[in-house]
């Protein structure tokens, strides 16, 4: 398991170890890049190729550009002075043709420049493209311990973030450091073809600008951590008092919230003060420099000129060489953040990519037909962690059209069992068998075709109403969901809404209960007609006369079928053909009520402690 | 005083103030509530809503959100009751151990006997309970059930209940179906006076148990 450390954008809160980093760099930067290249790049060697050749072409194309209109420059010098002294005066014609030859050449750089951007484009694209696909591929392939592990926020950020960050400095970068350089050293060219003092005093110049920028960016870097530190914690801050806005009010918490508000605020008002001031003297500093060596690039153009070893047209381009001169350099710069944090991106999305994935499907699978639904446990042995087991060694067997009930206080890991039968995770020792069958050898997809699962969060898509009765069967006919409503009570509810059954449902409709919603799932499940059951009942927040309906619905559902019931209702568990009952994630004991009562152990225990008063009560 | 069934966490929301009410008056003790001022009347009112909501910092921290000033012994004590205690004496740090933003890092049923403790913390005159029980284990429902009872002898409870179990021994229950009131009195009474209420209780307790 590779536990990423590359540290993320502030996320907020005070949690500990949550310090935010300035600038994203990525781990292996090599390694990763190397990977870029190789897995995906590589596969448009010619497309980039073509973007090379093009973007070259355009940048030498406009580099010219300055020194043939010196050459005009130097024409209408030369034309006034030959005028003064009584010559034929500019000729007009010749520097017609240098300007039009320089249209010329700035036309045939921009359409250059065009298909290179058009080429680059539609490479990053495909790349994203091809990511994202990746990533949506490889959610549904990885375990379910992955998911334990990282918050969904974790994982969206990298589909939705970390692609975008790929997929647009992927398309400026390469362009801009092609460009870039080949502006860089056909500028340096053009300069020394000029005048060679000219070029070392403006070369002169750089050092200067960087030892100044470095100093500032120095300064200012850590303000900039600290700003963006502090930034988080004032959006946690918001986050968490909107949040918990009742408790807030209720405590009378808002004099104490708004002064720790205040505190974090005014820490990020400081920090982002400075940090801004301090980045924003950047660019006069370095026009300020830039400018004082312009200055003595024209005087000594000027003295060189007077002495006839350059022309005057020659300074005109040389000024303009040494203005463009800086742009390249900063865009280096710029494109060296871009790249670091693009490797970053892509680190994380590789790291993703190449997490563990579920144990593949069998070769020669099982077929789950005509399986009735007998379970067998064999000396399961389960730990989510493997220094921690926490179901030692457990044996049962179920026979077909059971009720068999998990009971046990809260956090005694009722709802494992039900992960492990269903293959969200696999057990460390021993086996689980269907009508003798390993699990591990069927078909995850097929086995799970197998389970019909009611848990006691609904889970309902946008889509209407029959959609999502028909999610885990799309063939069933309308006539099928009806039944498969009327069976789970809720027709009639869905005959009163204003589409019945072909209303939408948002993801959080206002206008159906939560108990509503369970029926729906019930329906569902009752549609897919699976051979085992695994059922959460309810315990909060719905209706008493949902609540019966819902426990009605269920019954109809478990005719027939085994069914595993995270029980917490006496009358299920009274009912139930075998009780397993467990603590602290194991099974501590199993047998039926009155087995468990006899034996007086935890059960008993729990069971008194649990419905004796209720009853005394009652009595 | 106690609540069941529809519309009940409205009724709620409006003791302190959450809302105001459209129509009519709520008094405590004879008074308008509207005349009371909002920090005095909810430095009197222990509320401990449906899901149980954390603050990032302390497991004190938490406890002690509403009464700074508490002590030691008022927070533990404020645990105790809360059946908190075992598991925070269970963590490495105790009462320092962190709670993460929304406290994602406890048990729902630990949250929630957090926020019952940050109640009792306050020492209030009235605890209103929304469901407040709901993600609780039986057991720990009865405990806690118990505890509360010795502590709250003389202050008002409000408990929105889904469990009849939890409401049994209330003084006065309340049936609410879609807003209005169809039922009041206490357990034994309802049974006999209120169908509604006897069909809830039937489906929860079963007919044996309530014989």
């Amino acid at each position: 398991m590779s536990q990423t450390n590359v540290k993320r954008p502030p996320m907020g809160g005070r949690g500990p170890g949550r310090g935010p980093a300035p600038v994203e760099k990525a781990q292996d930067f090599k390694g990763t890049t190397k990977k870029l290249a190789k897995e995906y790049l590589a596969k448009y060697k010619v497309a980039i190729a073509i973007v090379l050749i093009f973007a070259v072409g355009s940048t030498i194309f406009t580099i010219v550009g300055p020194k043939i209109l010196g050459n005009a420059t130097t024409e209408i010098y030369n034309g006034i002075v030959s005028k003064l002294s009584g010559g034929t005066g500019i000729d007009f014609s010749k520097i017609a043709t240098i300007l039009l030859t320089l249209l010329g050449l700035y036309v045939i750089s921009a359409i250059f420049s065009f298909i290179q951007g058009f080429v680059m484009t539609g490479v990053s694209q495909k790349i994203t493209y091809r990511l994202r696909n990746d990533i949506v591929a490889k959610i549904n392939r990885l375990p379910m311990h992955y998911f334990d592990k990282k918050t969904h926020g974790e994982v969206l950020s990298i589909i939705t973030n970390d692609i975008d960050t790929v997929s647009q400095n992927l398309n400026q970068s390469i362009t801009q450091i092609i460009t870039s350089i080949c502006t860089i050293i056909g500028i340096l060219i053009m300069m020394f073809s000029i005048s060679w003092t000219m070029t070392l005093i403006s070369l002169f110049i750089l050092p200067i600008t960087a030892v100044i920028v470095k100093i500032v960016v120095g300064k200012s870097q850590k303000y900039f951590a600290s700003q963006q530190e502090y930034l988080g914690h004032v959006n946690g801050q918001v986050e968490e008092i909107y949040g918990g806005h009742t408790i807030v009010k209720a405590f009378n918490g808002e004099e104490q919230a708004i002064k720790e508000f205040e505190t974090a605020n005014d820490t990020l008002y400081h920090s982002a003060w400075k940090s801004q001031f301090l980045s924003g003297l950047i660019h006069p500093v370095m026009n300020f420099v830039g400018n004082v060596g312009y200055v003595a690039v024209a005087i000594l153009g000027g003295y060189l000129a007077i002495k006839g070893r350059i022309t005057v047209g020659n300074i005109q381009s040389f000024i303009q060489y040494n203005k463009q001169f800086t742009q390249p350099i900063n865009q280096i710069a710029q494109v060296s953040s871009m790249l670091q944090s693009m490797v970053a991106a892509a680190e994380r999305v590789f790291i993703f990519l190449e997490e563990k994935e579920e144990v593949k499907d069998v070769k020669k699978p099982v077929s789950t037909e005509g399986l009735k639904g007998n379970v067998t446990f064999e000396h399961v042995q389960f730990g989510y962690d493997d220094d921690k087991v926490i179901i030692n060694d457990f044996n049962a067997t179920v026979k077909d059209g059971q009720k068999i009930a998990i009971v046990g206080p809260t956090g005694a890991g009722k709802t494992t069992m039900v992960k492990l039968l269903m293959r969200f995770y696999d057990v460390t020792k021993g086996a689980i068998l269907i009508d003798g069958y390993n699990i591990k050898d069927f078909n995850r997809g097929e086995l799970r075709k197998m389970f019909g699962m009611v848990l006691q969060d609904t889970w309902l898509f946008n889509g209407t109403i029959k959609e999502n009765i028909k999610y885990g069967n799309p063939k069933a006919t309308d006539n099928e969901v009806i039944e498969a409503a009327k069976a789970a009570h809720v027709h009639h509810f869905i005959k009163t809404l204003p589409k019945s059954y072909d209303m939408v449902i948002g993801e959080e409709s206002a206008n159906i209960s939560a108990g509503q919603k369970q029926l729906m799932t019930i329906a569902r499940v009752i549609l897919t007609d699976p051979k085992i059951l695994i059922l959460d009942e309810a315990t909060s927040s719905i209706d008493t006369r949902t609540e019966q309906q819902i426990q009605a619905a269920m019954d109809n559902l478990m005719k027939g079928r085994t069914s595993f019931i995270i029980a917490h209702r006496l009358s299920t568990i009274k009912n139930a053909d075998l009780i397993l009952v467990m603590d602290h994630g194991d099974i501590v004991e199993q047998g039926t009520h009155k087995e468990l009562l006899e034996k007086d152990g935890f059960y008993a225990k729990l069971y008194n402690s649990q419905f004796e008063e209720c009853e005394d009560e009652i009595e | 005083m106690e609540v069941q069934v529809h519309g009940k966490s409205t009724i709620v929301n409006l003791i302190p103030r959450f809302y105001d009410v459209t129509g009519g008056e709520l008094r405590i003790d004879g008074v308008n509530i509207k005349e009371v001022p909002q920090k005095e009347l909810r430095a009197k009112i222990g509320f401990v809503p449906q899901k149980g909501m954390l603050f990032s910092g302390t497991i004190a921290s938490n406890i002690k959100y509403g009464n700074p000033e508490a002590s030691e012994e008022q927070m533990k004590f404020a645990a105790r009751i809360a059946q908190a205690e075992e598991f925070i004496n269970n963590k490495e740090e105790t009462y320092d151990s962190p709670i993460s933003q929304g406290g994602t890092n406890v048990s729902g049923g630990q949250k929630q006997r957090l926020s019952i403790a940050r109640a009792i913390a306050i020492d209030p005159e009235i605890f209103v309970f929304d469901d407040s029980f709901s993600a609780l284990d039986l057991k720990t429902d009865v405990n806690l059930r118990n505890a509360l009872a010795k502590e709250t002898k003389n202050k008002t409870v409000i408990i929105v209940a889904q469990r009849i179990s939890t409401i049994l021994n209330a003084d006065q229950i309340i049936v609410l179906e879609e807003g209005k009131m169809v039922g009041k009195g206490t357990h034994e009474e309802l049974m006999k006076s209120c169908e509604p209420y006897r069909e809830i209780a039937l489906s929860q307790l079963g007919e044996e148990e309530l014989e």
